[in-house]
Order: C-alpha cells, then structure tokens, then sequence
C-alpha cells in the first residue's frame, strides 16, 4: 500500500496545485514543493521501519517475499493484469533520486514558469508519479501504463511553457518514445503469448514470465524490441536525435527532470527486464550492445564538443554519459553493473545542476548562445563557483560520484572487451575537453561588454540551497560510495545469479 | 411468427412505431421541438425494447437474428444515435422551414442500422444497407444553403449506388454456386461448392467484400470518405462514422464468421491486403489535413485497417474471441469518435474556417471541458494507455501475435506511429495561448461531453467489467 500511496500522493497533489492557483500566484509551487517533500517524508518513515537494506538477505527474484516491499491486486485478470509493485534495492535508489530531483526540479521552476503555473506544477507532479510507477511496476502491463503514460505531462510541459522551437522538440519527443514503446508493447504481448502457448494462463507478472522457455530466434526478436524501446529513452547511439531538441526547449524544470530522472528508466528498464527476461539472447547481443555504447560515448562528446548552444551541449554530453550506462549493463558483471547505477545516481545530480545553471543563464541573460558570454564568473561569483564545481564533476574528478561510476564500469568492462574499454576511456579525456570549454566560453575571459551593465543578479539562498544539496550528494556519492553499492548489491547478485544458467556458464567459460 | 418472436422484434417494431408517430405529428402540427421529443422518447424505448428483448433470443424467420451480441450493438448504436440526436438540435435549429424531416430520416436510417446488426440472411443484409444509405443521402444534403453537403450527398449517392450494385452481383454468384442466401446456409454448403466451382465462389464474395468495403471506407475504396465527412452536417458525419460504419462491420462480421468465409485463404489474403493498406493510406493521408473532420476520416480509414485485423485473426483463433474483440473495438471507437465529433460540433459547428486544426487554438484555456474531452479522444484514437483505444488496440495485437500475423502487426506499428503526428497536432493547437475567449456550449452539450471522456477513461482503465461483459455475450 505504501507504493500505491507515494504515487496517490503526486497525483492528488498535481490537483491541488491547479485549485491553488485560485488562491494566489504563487501558491502552486509551494503545494507542489510540499507534496513532493511529504511524499519523501512519507517514504522514509515507512522505510525506517523496514529492516536495514543492507542487512537483507540477497531478494530472490523469482520469490517477491524476499523483496523490501511487495503489492499485488488483480486488474485486468481476464488477461492476468494485476496492479503489481516492489521495491528493491535499485528500485528504491530510482525512486529516492526521483522525489529528490524532482524537488529540486520545482525549486527550478520557482521563477522560471511565468504563466499557468499550477498547470505547469500539476505536469511536473504527474510526470514524477509516472516515472514511480515506472520503477515501482513489476507488470509488465502497467509498467507500460506508466512508461506511456509520464510523456503525456511532459509533452505538455515542453509544448506549452518551452522556448523558441518548442512545437517541433515537444513532437519529435513524444513520436520517437511513442514508436519505440509500441515497439516494447508488441514484444510484450508476444512474450506473454509464448508463455501462454507454453503454460496455457494469462499473465503479465516479472516473477511469471522470468524463465519463460522460448526458441532462440524467437527470444533474439522479442529482445530486441525491449532493448530498442530502452534505449531510446535512454538514449543509446543511433537512437538519440530526439535527446538534443527536447532538452534544450524544454523548460529548466522539464530538462531537469528529463534528464536527472527519465533517461534512468531506459537503463532501469535494460537490467530489470531486457536483460533478466532473456538472458541467453541479450549475452548473444552483447557485444553489439556494448559497440553501441562505446559509440555513444565517443560520438556525444564529440558533438557536444562542437555546439555553442549551451543547454544543447550538456544535452549531447548526456548521450555520452549515457553511453557508460550502457556499457555498464551488457558486461554484466558485478562491478559493471555497480558502476552502472552509481553512473545513474550521479549524472543525475550533475546534469539537473548543468541545466539549472543553464536556466538561470537563459533567464538572466536570454540567450543560451556562448559566444554572446564571456566572463560571466565576475559579474556573477557564485554561480561561476557553483558551476566550475558541476562541471569538473561531470568530466570525472576523482572524488565526486561520477568518478566512481565511469572507473568501475571501466573496471567492470576491462575484464571483458579490452578494446571496447580502452575507446570507452577515450571518452574522459573528450570529457574533459568540452566541459572545460564550456566553463571557458562562458565563465571565463574577458567580461562582455553586453552584459556590463545589465545588472546580472548572482545566485539567491533559494538557488544556493538547491545547488548545495546537489554538490553534497556528488561528494558524499564521491568519497564515500558504499551506501550506495551496498543497496544495489543483493539485487546486482541475484540478477546475476538468475541470469547464470549452466548453458550461459558454459558459454562464458568458452570466452 | 409466434408473441415471442415479437417480443424479440422490440427494438425494430418500436423504431418503426416512432417513424409513423413521427410522420402522423408532420401532417397535423409541424413543430421542431415536438419532432425532437418524440425521436428522443422513441429512442429510449427503443433502448429498453433492447433491454427487454434479452430474453427472448432466437432466429426470426430466416432473415434476422435476434441474439445477445447483436442486442449489445443494438444498445450502442442507439446510444450513439441518441448523441447525435442532442448534437443535432442546435445544427439544424436555424436552417428553414423543413426540420421535422431530419428527424424522421434520422430515425430510418436507425432503423436500417438495426436491421443491418441483426441480419442473417443476404436480403435482410441489403434492405438494411439501403434503408440506413437511402436516408443518410438525405441527411447529408439536408443544410439547404452551401455546396458542400451537396457535393457530399451526391459522391456519397453515386458510391453508394455502385457499391450495393457489386454487393447484389456478389449475391446473384454466391447464389449461383450454392443456391443459398442465408449466412449459416452458405457455410454449410460453401466449402462443397467451392470444390466445384472456386471462381464463382471467389468472385462473388471479393464483390460482396468491395461493397462492404466502400460503407467500410477501407483503402482503397476510400476515396469519398473525406469529401463526406467534411460536406456533411457535423452530427450527421458523427452519426455515418458511428452508426453506419459500426453497423455495416457487425454484418460484415457476421457474414464472415457464420458464412464460414475464413476458410477461403485468397479471400483472407485480399482482407490482408485491404488491411495494409488502410492502415497506412488512412494514416498517411491524414498527416496534411488541416480540417479536422477530414482527419478524422482518414483516421477513420485507418481504424477499420486495424479491425480488419481481427477478423483476419479468425482463421486461427477461436470465434469467440474474435467477437469479443470486435465488440470492445467497436464500443471504443464509438464512444471516442463521439466525443471527437461531439466537440468538433459544440466548438466548430458548420462552419468550415472554425473547422481547421489551427482554430482551435487556445482551447485549452477558454473552453477546458471541450478542450479535454478532444485531447483524450485524441489519445484514445492515437492508443494511449489509460483510454479505451489502448485496451482496443490491446485486442488487436493480441490476437494478430497469436495468429502470427507479422506484416500485419509491422503495419500496425507503423501507421500507430505516424497517427501518433496528426493527433499530437490537435492536442498542441488546442494548447497554444491565445487572447481570443470563445462563447460557451450549451449544459446538455456540456454533460454529453463530460460523460463521453469519462466513459473513455473508464474503459481504459478499468476494463474488466466489460471484458467480462462482452466475453459472455
């Protein structure tokens, strides 16, 4: 119940949002602000209660007992639908970044939106109980609810309150996740129906259809639709055009959450059910799999190298980031796979600050155009600090979290492919070159004369406090990981064990 | 015929009664509104003659079939005329002295939507067809000013005629090579003659299946579906999309499942063919319209690709399925076209400039309701989760995977993907900002729409009950 509660919760909370505005401007952002704080509140004293996460045992999967916690109620039982939720060591990590992103996501958009805010923070609210839903489901049926579903406030979101090209941005979004996901709906349904060929019920339940026995051809084609629908949210190289456009329309808030929260449901989606489902296959596909990613990687820092767009170049930067997630999720192997989710956590820190960063410039400045800023550090110290501090994470310093998550997956990665590893690595010292111009072109130098006189306010308490909260969860994910590692690990290990099967040990042995 | 025959012909006997009540109040007081209440009563009755005819299933005579499936459509289609009824008395308020006739061709052309459901037999089928056609050519043209609803009437008229033609030649070959005329006699006896006599069979029933496919608007016999919708009185082209094509599928289906046409693998490979291209000529075609209710045709044209796939399905699953699905399809594509026309309707009216996409701009903001309903019949059409064209299209790729019909499902995933252009289009207009207020519906119009979004979300997202409901019929 609690799980139906925390998205209950948004939801109700979206409508309150819309009634506020009726009591004054700038209610709406407060209610949301309060909603989402409730419901993390509402979570962790439930989880208080819990034993402690690192002390359970490693969750069976196929046995929801063991999960942290588990909700199941018939739906649709004439097709086996049921309303089935768990949370497990991942799933809560997605979940606590999604209520705190989205937090920070609704102090983003404290000045920024400017008419219709409480529809404005409905859509953000609904899209954050889409995304739960999303982390949460263990039918696949309502998995693809909510999957679908969280686009519809976030097309609105960059439709209605977007910048310049927001109509084109707003529809690329929508059709290229649309495609993709008919794509997953099809291959669903055709997993369900070999499992009913072969059981003769209707279900649609993770834990049923884990080990469902199909032909080889006929897993490799039902893979590849999940792993298209992934990785396009995710986005994976060549599937990635969409990325650049919705980012950089879409509202500071919208990109925050596009990019801290929504590009994890692609990767959520690839290690909870692209792979597990169909282990034998997606090893097969591997290799292509992690060609893919090493592509990415290279290609994303590339163009973000080349753009003078300023959102546009942190948006390409995410596809190489990305591009590690990747990689991480096809070794498959334990420290992958942990560099993996900690490359989730912490670019979801990193990039959501880049775009505040990137908001609060486009406000102040109404431009997002770095050659039109030079030396904005001396007019506006703060945000000059704040953003040195974001963008060094983002390229990799050791010592803050994104560090941790590429070295691991690197690690993680060496003990397979070594020359996937080693074009892979390319991709920080790439890293380091673009995030250091990006400072360079638009911090550093000479002051423009444009803006001398424009009266360029520094970062607030507000925004301070928002950024703080940010800076420290990179550096505590930097120096001290464990936590982290830990809640993921039983999960990790049983994925992992699940996936061994004695013909996949044998393939292995052969490699 | 025995009482309980009658009691099974309820809905029939009591439309029929309401067209001579109607024509009886014609000839002594001419009134509008009077015209309205009795089609209205009428309608009702009808609704529960439906209700009540429950229980007294059977064949009547050989020309109808009075079952629980064709009750249920029966109900809907009853339901959806009464939608168009309440649309229709603002349209047709203002025009001249000749109103009450509207109403009277309404209730004919119900009354042909009826007998076409419930129709087992080639004669019932065809007496139906131009019942329900004859009286739509009227309605149609009925708006005396303007060229359009002429136009329409007559592309419609000179189709229509073309196609009841091949549909009775269809007839005269079926008949040649079987002797029989019934749906249940041409199964029985169809497989034997088509040992004797493929060609005959063949011919016949792809003409049979032409002329189904012009009502149908099926690519490619598609060609006057735009100019109709967009010439016709907005309630009248609610009532063609709804009733006269969910009516003509009923039958289509019907023949098809108790005519045994399945078995015959070159008609299926011309259904498959048929499908295809509706798919993917309905959804390309619709990408450049900029009056929605030319969108909405060639959305339409697209919708009934998809069904087409379920009855293709038919050869490999089992009926019963095949039917269930009909039946959820068919009740979510009423009810969101519906709501579509409903809005289009209240906010568009008859005029063709406020009927493009671009005037419904800012919708959102001035008219929330319409606005609302619009966009989730948007995303039900485009088969969103949550609306009941997902639990539709849910339907049709179930079955078309356990049918292994995969060019069929690629086509369908590609036409979904491209419809998804033209319904965003809609959505997007409508919630652009601008400074225009627009002037407010009237409270029946306003309470038509919110029941008709709400029933949208509610098959949607609670479907269960329903599923169960049409399983059982």
């Amino acid at each position: 119940m609690v799980m139906i509660n925390l998205i209950v919760i948004l939801l109700v909370g979206g409508l309150l949002a819309i009634l506020s505005e009726r009591i004054s401007d700038t209610m709406p952002r407060k209610v949301a602000m309060g909603v989402v704080l409730v419901d993390l509140l509402y979570l962790l004293v439930c989880l208080s209660g819990m034993p402690d996460i690192t002390q359970l045992q490693a969750p069976v999967a196929n046995d929801p007992s063991s999960w942290l916690m588990h909700f199941k109620a018939d739906w649709i039982p004439a097709f086996g639908i049921s309303i089935e939720l768990a949370l497990d060591g991942i799933s809560l990590l997605m979940v606590l970044l999604t209520l705190v992103l989205g937090a920070i996501a609704i102090s983003a958009s404290w000045t920024d939106i400017v008419v219709r805010k409480g529809f404005f923070e409905a859509n953000l609210l609904w899209s954050l109980a889409g995304v739960l839903g999303v982390f949460m489901s263990l039918d696949l049926m309502l998995f693809f609810l909510f999957w679908e579903v969280m686009l519809i406030p976030m097309y609105f979101m960059i439709a209605i309150w977007g910048h310049e090209n927001r109509g084109y941005a707003a529809m690329k979004f929508f059709i290229f996740t649309q495609a993709s996901g008919l794509l997953m709906l099809v291959s669903i349904l055709a997993l369900v129906a070999v499992n009913h060929g072969a059981t003769g019920t209707w279900t649609f339940s993770y834990f049923d259809l884990l080990n469902t026995e199909m032909a080889e051809q006929t897993a490799h084609w039902i893979m590849l639709g999940f792993f298209i629908a992934f990785v396009v949210k995710l986005p994976g190289f060549p599937f990635h055009t969409w990325l650049p456009d919705a980012h950089t329309q879409a509202p500071t808030a919208g990109s925050v959450i596009l990019a801290g929260i929504l590009l994890k449901t692609g990767a959520y989606g690839l290690i909870r059910f692209a792979v597990p489902l169909f282990p034998e296959a997606a090893l097969n596909f591997s290799y292509s799999a992690m060609w893919l990613g090493a592509a990415g990687v290279v290609y994303g820092a590339v163009l973000a190298f080349g753009q003078t767009d300023f959102k546009r170049l942190i948006a390409y930067s995410s596809v190489s980031h990305m591009g590690f997630v990747l990689l991480g999720i096809y070794a498959w192997n334990e420290l992958a796979l942990q560099g993996a989710v900690m490359q989730m956590v912490a670019h979801g820190f990193s990039t959501a600050a880049l775009f505040m960063i990137a908001g609060s410039l486009q406000e102040r400045l109404h431009t997002r155009d770095m050659r039109e800023m030079s030396g904005l550090w001396q007019q506006m110290p703060r945000m000059g600090a704040v953003a040195m501090f974001f963008v060094v994470a983002s390229l990799g310093l050791p010592g803050l979290g994104n560090f941790v998550a590429e070295f691991l997956v690197l690690l993680g990665l060496f003990q397979v492919n070594v020359w996937i590893t080693v074009i892979a690595a390319t991709g920080l010292i790439t890293g380091a070159a673009y995030s250091l111009l990006l400072m360079q072109r638009s911090f550093q130098g000479e002051v423009n004369k444009k803006w001398a006189d424009y009266g360029l306010a520094d970062f607030g308490p507000r925004e301070m406090l928002t950024m703080g909260v940010m800076m420290i969860a990179l550096i505590l994910l930097g120096i001290y990981p464990q936590p982290v590692l830990d809640a993921a690990q039983p999960v990790l290990q049983s994925l992992l064990e699940l996936t061994a099967t004695p013909a996949l040990a044998s393939a292995e042995a052969m490699q | 015929m025995n009482a309980t025959m009658f009691s099974a012909l309820a809905p029939i006997l009591i439309l029929s009664l309401t067209a001579i009540v109607l024509m009886i109040q014609a000839s002594i007081k001419r009134d509008q509104s009077l015209a309205w209440v009795i089609t209205a009563v009428g309608f009702v009755l009808t609704l529960c003659g439906a209700y009540y005819a429950r229980d007294f299933t059977q064949s009547v005579t050989i020309l109808l079939q009075v079952d629980h499936w064709s009750l249920f459509f029966t109900s809907l289609i009853m339901i959806a005329s009464l939608v168009t009824l309440v649309l229709s008395r603002d349209t047709f308020s203002p025009e001249g002295e000749r109103k009450e006739e509207y109403y009277l061709l309404l209730v004919l052309s119900v009354l042909g939507a009826v007998v076409l459901i419930q129709s087992s037999h080639m004669v019932s089928l065809l007496l139906g067809m131009e019942l329900m056609g004859v009286a739509l050519y009227a309605m149609i043209a009925f708006p005396e000013r303007g060229q359009l609803p002429l136009e329409a009437a007559i592309k419609y008229l000179v189709l229509s005629a073309c196609a009841s033609a091949m549909l009775l030649y269809g007839f005269a070959l079926i008949y040649a090579a079987t002797g029989e005329l019934s749906y249940a006699g041409i199964g029985a006896k169809g497989a034997l003659a088509y040992i004797e006599n493929p060609m005959l069979i063949m011919a016949g029933s792809a003409m049979v299946l032409a002329g189904i496919g012009f009502k149908l608007s099926v690519a490619p016999f598609h060609m006057w579906t735009p100019d109709v919708y967009q010439g016709a009185p907005t309630p009248v082209t609610g009532f063609l999309a709804t009733v006269s094509k969910g009516a003509v599928f009923v039958a289509l289906s019907r023949f098809y499942i108790d005519g045994g046409l399945d078995q015959y693998s070159g008609l299926n490979t011309a259904l498959v063919v048929l499908a295809i291209a509706s798919m993917l000529v309905g959804n390309w075609l619709a990408l450049r319209q900029e009056n929605i209710k030319r969108l909405l045709a060639y959305s339409s044209i697209a919708h009934f690709g998809y069904l087409l796939v379920v009855l293709i399905a038919l050869t490999y699953v089992d009926a019963g399925l095949v039917s269930q699905s009909i039946t959820f399809y068919l009740t979510a594509y009423m009810v969101t076209t519906l709501a579509a026309f409903t809005v289009v309707s209240t906010v568009a009216g008859e005029d063709t400039a406020k009927q493009d996409i671009s005037a419904f701009e800012g919708l959102f903001w001035h008219r929330p309701l319409e606005a609302s309903a619009l966009t989730v019949a948007m995303l039900s059409l485009a088969g969103i989760p949550l609306t009941a064209g997902f639990m539709a299209k849910f339907f049709v790729i179930t079955l078309g995977i356990q049918s292994g019909l995969w060019g069929l499902l690629a086509a369908l995933v590609v036409g979904s993907a491209v419809a998804i252009y033209y319904y965003l289009r809609v959505i997007y207009a409508m919630s652009k900002s601008t400074e225009s207020t627009g002037e407010s519906a009237n409270r029946l119009e306003k309470l038509l729409a919110l029941v008709l979004l709400a029933s949208i979300l509610v098959l949607g997202s609670w479907p269960q009950p329903f599923i169960a409901y049409a399983g059982g019929l």
